[in-house]
This record gives C-alpha cells, structure tokens and sequence, in this order.
C-alpha cells in the first residue's frame, strides 16, 4: 500500500522516458506519491553550473519551477540577490516590509498551490517574515522562506543583525535548515521547497550565513526531493474505508464537512461529486471555503463562530460527518464537549497527527483527500436514506436567512458592498481579506464557487493580511481579478505595500470597509465587557482614499448606498491599484455568533440571544 | 433589524441533540463521566543525530504542554542515528498525539511506546550526610550501589535501576539526609527480540492491524 521509493517526475526522466508519453508518467507519478497538481513541476531541462552558494541557492529555485520572489534587500542576504541579478527565470518583487514579504509569498501559494518565495535579511529582516511564517503554518499553505545570516566565525557572538532565526522559526515551521556548508546550499533550498510542497504542506525556512552563500561551489543542485524517511500517505486503511462508507450510507442525517484540505489537496471535484452522487449536504469551513460551489441545493453553507446558523445546525444534529482536510480547530468547534455530539467522524486527513487530536474519530482515514474520497466512493454499498433530513436542512436555510436591510437614507451597509461587488465579478475573481469584522461580512456575503478564490488568514487570523496577499495574489494570477477587503485598522498596519502595488502597476482593488474603530473588538466588548470600548475606537484616522493617491494609485471615497455600483465599477475600470475608503456603519456587528468556547447550536442572531448565552 | 441583527428562531426553540463529547473530544453517554486518567508512558525515538534535533523535541513537547518526566538522548550503533528515551504523564488521548507530534517532525525516524514489561534503566547519583557511614554504605550494598566519594561529611554513591528500585533505595537514603542528588532520566529498550524504535518505512500511515496492536500495547 505504501511505496517505499519516492518518484517524482523529473524533466531529466521525462527525456529518459522518451518511449512513454508525459502523460503517462505524471499519471504514474500522481500514483504513487499521491502528488497532485501543484507537485508537478516546470523546472529547467538542463542543470546550471554554480559558482557559490549564492548561485546554488538561486538554481535550487529555478530548479523546482519557481518563478517569483517577495523580499526586502540587506547586509547577510546580498550575495544572494547579487546572484538573482543574472536570472532570467526568477522575476523578484521588492516589497515594502518583510512581513508583506511573507504574506505575499503565501497568498501566491495559496493560489497557485505551489511554494511561494519569500526573502529577508538576517536580524529584523528574518523577525519581521515571522508573522508571516507563523501564517502560513497555522494554514498549511505553502511557503519557503529564505533568510540571509551573519557569517559562520560570529554566529553566536552577537553580531550586528544576528537573530537566531532557526531558534525563533523552529516552532513555526515545517521544518528549516541552518545551511552551513557551501556544497549543500542548493541542497537544502530543493529539500525546503519540496517538504513545503509535499504531504501536509506548511512553511519551511534556509538560514544562509554570509560567508556561505559567499563561498565558492560547484556543487549544482538536483531537482528538489524530500528526504528518504519522509513519506506522506496516500492511501487510507481498505478496512477503515469499507466500515466508514457503511456508516456513511447507513446515516440518517449525514453531512460532509470540508476543510482547507479539500482544497490543499485538489480534492474539489472528488468531493462534489461524491456529495452529489449520495445527496449528502455539505458545510465548508474557512479555510475550505470554494471546495463546494454555495449555489449548489446541497450546499449548508459556512460554518464556525460566524458560520450560518443553518451550517451549525446541521453540524450540531447530524450522525455521521465525513470531515475532510480540517484540524478541527476551536473557531469551528466551539465547545469540544457539544461539537456533533450525536455524530459518528469519519476523519480524512493526509497528517496522522490530526486524527483524534481534538475530535475523536470514529473512523481514521489517513491518506490523501481525493485518493480517499475516491476509495469512499468505491465502498458506498449505496446512497442514505435521508430525505426527512435533507428537507430539515432546506428548512433550516429558510428560517435563518443570511439578511439584512439597506436603507437609502442610513450609512452604509458593509453586507450590501460585499454582494453588489460579487454580483459584478467572473466567478473567479480571487478575494482577499485582512482580519476583522470586514472579513467576516467578506466571507459571509459573498457567494464561493471555487476553490483557491479565498485568501485570507484563517488560523494565525492576522490583521494586516489584506494588502500584501491582494500583491501576492495578482501576481499569481494575472488574468483573474483580485478584491481585498479590508478594515480600517487591518489596513494601518500594511497600507505601505500599496507603494509596490503601484510600482508593480498591479491591477487590484481594496475595498475597505471603514468604521473608525478595530470593529471586532468593539463588537467583543460591547457584547462580553459591558460596553467599555477600551483602545477599539479611533477618534481620528486618515483618509485612505487621499493615502491612496499620494502612494500613486486611484482613490475612492464611499459614502452613500446609491453610489456603491458606479464607484465599485469605476476602480475595477481603473488600470492600475485603487482603494475604496467605504464609510460603514459603525454599529453593524457580525452575526451570526456563536461566542468562543461555546455550544454552535445556540448561535446568536442579536444582542439579546448574546446576552442569554 | 439594527446592527446587522438576523432573523430566526431563539436558541431554546432549535433542535437540539442529545449527545454529548467529553473535553478530550471523545463521545460519551451523557450521564457518565468518562475522562482518561495520566499514566506514565515511555516513549523511543530514533531520530537523526543532527544540530538541533534535542531543542527541536524538547520545544514540540513545550509548548504542546505535554507533561514530560525524563528525556534522554545519546548516539546508537548507527553514527547518523541517535535515540531518544522520554518518559511522559499524560492521559491516553495525550500519550498518542505526543507519538504522533514526535513522528510528524522530519529528522524522526520512528516511534515507539514502550510496555512496562521494557529493560528501562535510570542513573542516580545521591550525596548525604556521612556520619553513619556503616549504615549509608549498608543501604548502598543493599540496593547494589557503590559509592563514589566517601569523605568525613558526605558520602556520594551511584545507583542504577527501574523506577521502583530508585524510589525504594531514595527513600532509605532519606534518613541520612539527602543533600544533592542528580538523576540521569530513563534509558530503555524493548525487551527480548522485539526491536525498539526501528528504521523502517517512516511517516506512514499505521493501518489497522497496528492501530490495534498500539492499542494492546497501550494497556
């Protein structure tokens, strides 16, 4: 069941292969290490000499397909960017602020599925691509960080922009790598790149002291591979499979939960047509958001803390779950001890470590999530009777609508800008988010119909994420168009990255949906603390549409509910950056909400139901 | 509706289920308790005799609030290997996702939980009081320790043992008067043929023979 020898495949096969088509090996390939699309690679035919690390390091790159870069210049890291100076294939944007660096890079991973790049010097460069770093693991995107170092003779003195970086990265990485030995720099980064793509995906880090990168080699690198003892699954256990299917098909009130994983795992089709062939409903969470088109009769939506009150209902009284890709994390659950009380788990995921971690499943499926979806599917002894349950759930849809009302002659509804903006986009336009009541409204209004249209920070939930991944996402995908919403409060602490938007002349919009306070936060406190509005209000803030223009891109202010249409439509007219300063009602909060820690059947719809919790 | 407020029924008016999970995410008849106690669990690890693999383990199991008894780690007959013995306190649930956060990281090589029936070996070096040396050395024979340093105030000995023999010859000690002791933590390997934490094919997926056998092995 489990291959012991990996294979990948490699453009020096392929030529090796001449009698087999393409095809036929990346189908091997795909088999055998449960790769899908984005470990499929683009690398260059031809292996480059080296003459430093430096220049290993930058063919390492070439070499596993990458095509873009994020990064801020400095001291320990400039051997490095001296060497991408000669490389035609690496195209670099210079970013304003490592921590857009990091960001920008995984929002390119996010999209693209493959490892984004990201680049900093030693000392703050390295600390400041922390947050970043931290980001993608807590959302197992794709990320490889490389980092410059002091040289070898003063790592541990103290030296002018030492940090340990391995040290502080260690807990937040899949895994990294202090690189000191010219001969094997290339080798690290094609290992990094691979473990960042492969199995779980997740951030890895190279530390590149000074005098290495520096150093003389010849030693050019191969094309990435993980090391021999790492194996991800691919398989789930043929027993476990057979028993889950059976409870499956056997459950009265079934429902499929899908997570980032679906998504991590181009397992979206598997997983619509599964849900479709046995009529079983289906929740996405935050990060699974995409992976089952919300236009579609079986879909119940989003669901977690601000998910809809139909999702968490469903969730709450169904018997058997199949969960796909998710780590069941606490914005999801809720309380552990009410979370699908009555539920037998199917669990899907590719990392052992998350059966059981916080949800006991009933059934253990380890593997990879379209290669189990489609042994599942295979074991269906047939489809479950569940139509009572199929039309409470239609019921459920009814009685809590997503709504709300848009007077003419009140502020702005942020609900209102959301859906008049998806209404105008292609189903692909990728969203970006920062974090923040903006970004529930983002995710909650807006109706998902495909996978890696989502960008946001789910787990790590850090504000400050919207400018630089809208960078990262458009750069990944330049056909497609790219909103980010953001808050006012999210958008202070990154709107810097608006001068590379400019300079990079990226066609995106940022919408952010304004009401002069950390609105969460104010939402908290008037809910749990009694109305104290401590540090959550700014009694001043500037205008971000007048901030926009002196960066050089196009402004916009928002005010009244009969100029959202023209104004949206103007900035996505615009050719180039444009943000839209959208003055919001400072009173709307976001429901539904189930408060942290507590029971997701008992969502509130107002103020009121919070304050019976 | 003011505030982004919904429509729909109160929460006392919803379906409800009537299950229930315990906090360790386990279902559970609602009317009983049902929580896994700590037990002691010995844990092998081969792992990659690299820089930075010890704070790499000793992190994972810090800041995952895993309770952590000993941990030892030296070199193996195999120079690119090292082995790593830890002994933790944890209830079941903590014991696998410990095993299984320790398999997750990349220069592990393998992991196993060791039964009770394991050769485990602690090292003890105690220092008390020397006045009754008769009786300190005494103790020492019983306990097959032998004694490192004997001066006119302290007497310093050596014991090796299981848990149970250490305690044993600690408690003894006690009446001397123990001035500084210094323990070694746990090395153990499995006992008889069966190989202790093995190269094998690493990072897979177990299936359910050995989900089965793990589950045996845990009682």
């Amino acid at each position: 069941m489990f291959m012991s020898e990996r294979a990948s495949v490699r453009p020096d096969e392929q030529d090796d292969a001449a009698d087999e088509t393409s095809a036929d090996v990346e189908t091997e390939a795909g088999a055998e290490t449960g790769e899908t699309d984005h470990g499929v690679q683009t690398g260059t035919e031809t292996e480059e000499s080296v003459q430093t690390g430096a220049e290993a390091a930058v063919a390492a790159l070439e070499r596993a397909g990458a095509e873009h870069l994020f990064g801020v210049q400095g001291g320990a890291i400039m051997p490095v960017y001296d060497a991408l100076y000669d490389s035609d294939e690496l195209t670099h944007i210079t970013m304003a602020h490592e921590q857009g660096a990091a960001h920008a890079a995984d929002a390119y991973g996010i999209v693209t599925g493959k490892p984004g790049v990201c680049l900093a010097t030693s000392g703050p460069g390295a600390t400041n691509l922390v947050t970043g770093i931290a980001d993608a693991g807590m959302d197992s995107d794709p990320l490889i960080a490389l980092t410059g170092q002091v040289p070898t003779e003063f790592v541990g003195n103290d030296a002018f922009q030492e940090t340990d970086t391995i040290g502080v990265t260690q807990p937040i990485t899949k895994y990294n790598f202090f690189s000191d030995d010219a001969d094997r720099v290339g080798e690290d980064v094609g290992t990094a790149w691979a473990l960042a793509n492969e199995g779980r995906q997740g951030p890895t880090l190279v530390d590149l002291p000074k005098d290495i990168t520096q150093e003389e080699t010849d030693e050019a690198p191969e094309y990435p591979e993980t090391p021999d003892t790492y194996e991800p699954p691919t398989e789930a256990d043929e027993v476990i499979v057979r028993e889950a299917a059976k409870a499956i098909a056997n459950a009265e009130r079934p429902l499929l939960l899908a997570g980032g994983g679906v998504i991590k795992g181009e397992a979206s089709d598997d997983l619509r047509r599964f849900a479709r062939e046995y009529d079983v409903p289906v929740v996405t969470t935050m990060p699974g958001t995409g992976s089952f088109p919300e236009d579609d009769p079986l879909s119940m939506g989003i669901v977690g803390m601000h998910g809809t009150g139909y999702g968490n209902l469903a969730i709450s009284n169904c018997d058997v779950m199949l969960a796909v890709g998710t780590r069941f994390d606490d914005r999801l659950t809720g309380d552990i001890e009410t979370f699908a009380p009555d539920a037998e788990i199917a669990h899907v995921d590719i990392d052992p470590a998350e059966i059981s971690k916080n949800v006991e499943a009933d059934y253990p499926l380890i593997g990879d999530a379209a290669r189990v979806l489609g042994q599942l599917d295979d074991a269906m002894p047939g489809t479950p009777d569940a139509e009572d349950w199929l039309e409470q759930c239609d019921t459920w849809k009814e009685e809590y609508p997503l709504d709300y009302e848009a007077p003419e002659d009140e502020p702005l509804k942020p609900q209102y800008v959301v859906e008049t903006y998806d209404e105008v986009t292609p189903d692909d336009t990728i969203v970006c988010a920062g974090v923040g009541q903006h970004q529930m409204w983002a995710w909650q209004y807006w109706t998902w119909t495909e996978p890696r249209t989502w960008v946001t920070s789910h787990g790590l939930g850090t504000m400050g994420y919207a400018v630089p991944s809208a960078i990262g996402a458009k750069i990944a995908a330049p056909d497609q168009e790219v909103v980010s919403f953001d808050g006012d409060g999210s958008f202070l602490m990154t709107a810097q990255g608006l001068s590379v938007a400019v300079r990079e002349n990226l066609d995106l919009v940022i919408v952010v949906l304004n009401n002069e306070a950390v609105g969460m936060v104010r939402q908290w406190q008037d809910g749990f603390y009694g109305g104290r509005r401590m540090a959550s209000e700014y009694p001043w803030i500037p205008e971000f549409d007048k901030i926009a223009e002196a960066f050089g891109a196009k402004g916009f202010r928002l005010e009244e509910t009969d100029e959202v249409e023209e104004t949206i439509q103007a900035a996505r007219e615009y050719d180039g950056p444009a943000v839209i300063d959208a003055i919001i009602d400072p009173g709307e909060n976001v429901y539904p909400m189930v408060p942290s820690g507590g029971d997701n059947a008992k969502f509130a719809l107002n103020e009121r139901h919070l304050e019976g919790l | 509706m003011p505030n982004g407020e919904l429509p729909g029924p109160d929460p006392d008016e919803r379906m409800e289920p009537t299950g229930r999970r315990n906090n360790q995410g386990i279902r559970v008849d609602p009317d009983a308790e049902a929580e896994h106690p700590p037990e002691r669990a010995l844990l092998s690890a081969l792992v990659k005799h690299e820089p930075g693999v010890l704070a790499e383990i000793s992190g994972l199991f810090s800041r995952r609030q895993f309770n952590i008894e000993s941990l030892t780690v030296g070199p193996t007959v195999d120079d690119d290997l090292a082995r790593m013995t830890i002994v933790i306190e944890e209830p079941r649930p903590g014991i696998q996702q410990a095993k299984k956060q320790l398999e997750k990281r990349i220069p592990v090589i393998s992991v196993r939980r060791l039964d009770h029936d394991a050769v485990q070996r602690e090292l003890v070096i105690v220092k008390v009081n020397g006045r009754e040396p008769d009786k300190v050395n005494a103790i020492t024979d019983m306990y097959d320790g032998q004694t490192l340093d004997a001066g006119p105030r302290t007497i310093t000995v050596e014991l090796t043992g299981d848990q149970r023999k250490i305690d044993d010859a600690l408690d003894a000690y006690e009446q001397f008067g123990i001035r500084e002791i210094v323990r070694t933590g746990y090395a153990a390997l499995a006992r008889g043929e069966s190989p202790t934490a093995t190269v094998k094919e690493p990072n897979q997926a177990p299936t359910e023979a050995q989900v089965e056998t793990e589950e045996v092995a845990d009682d």
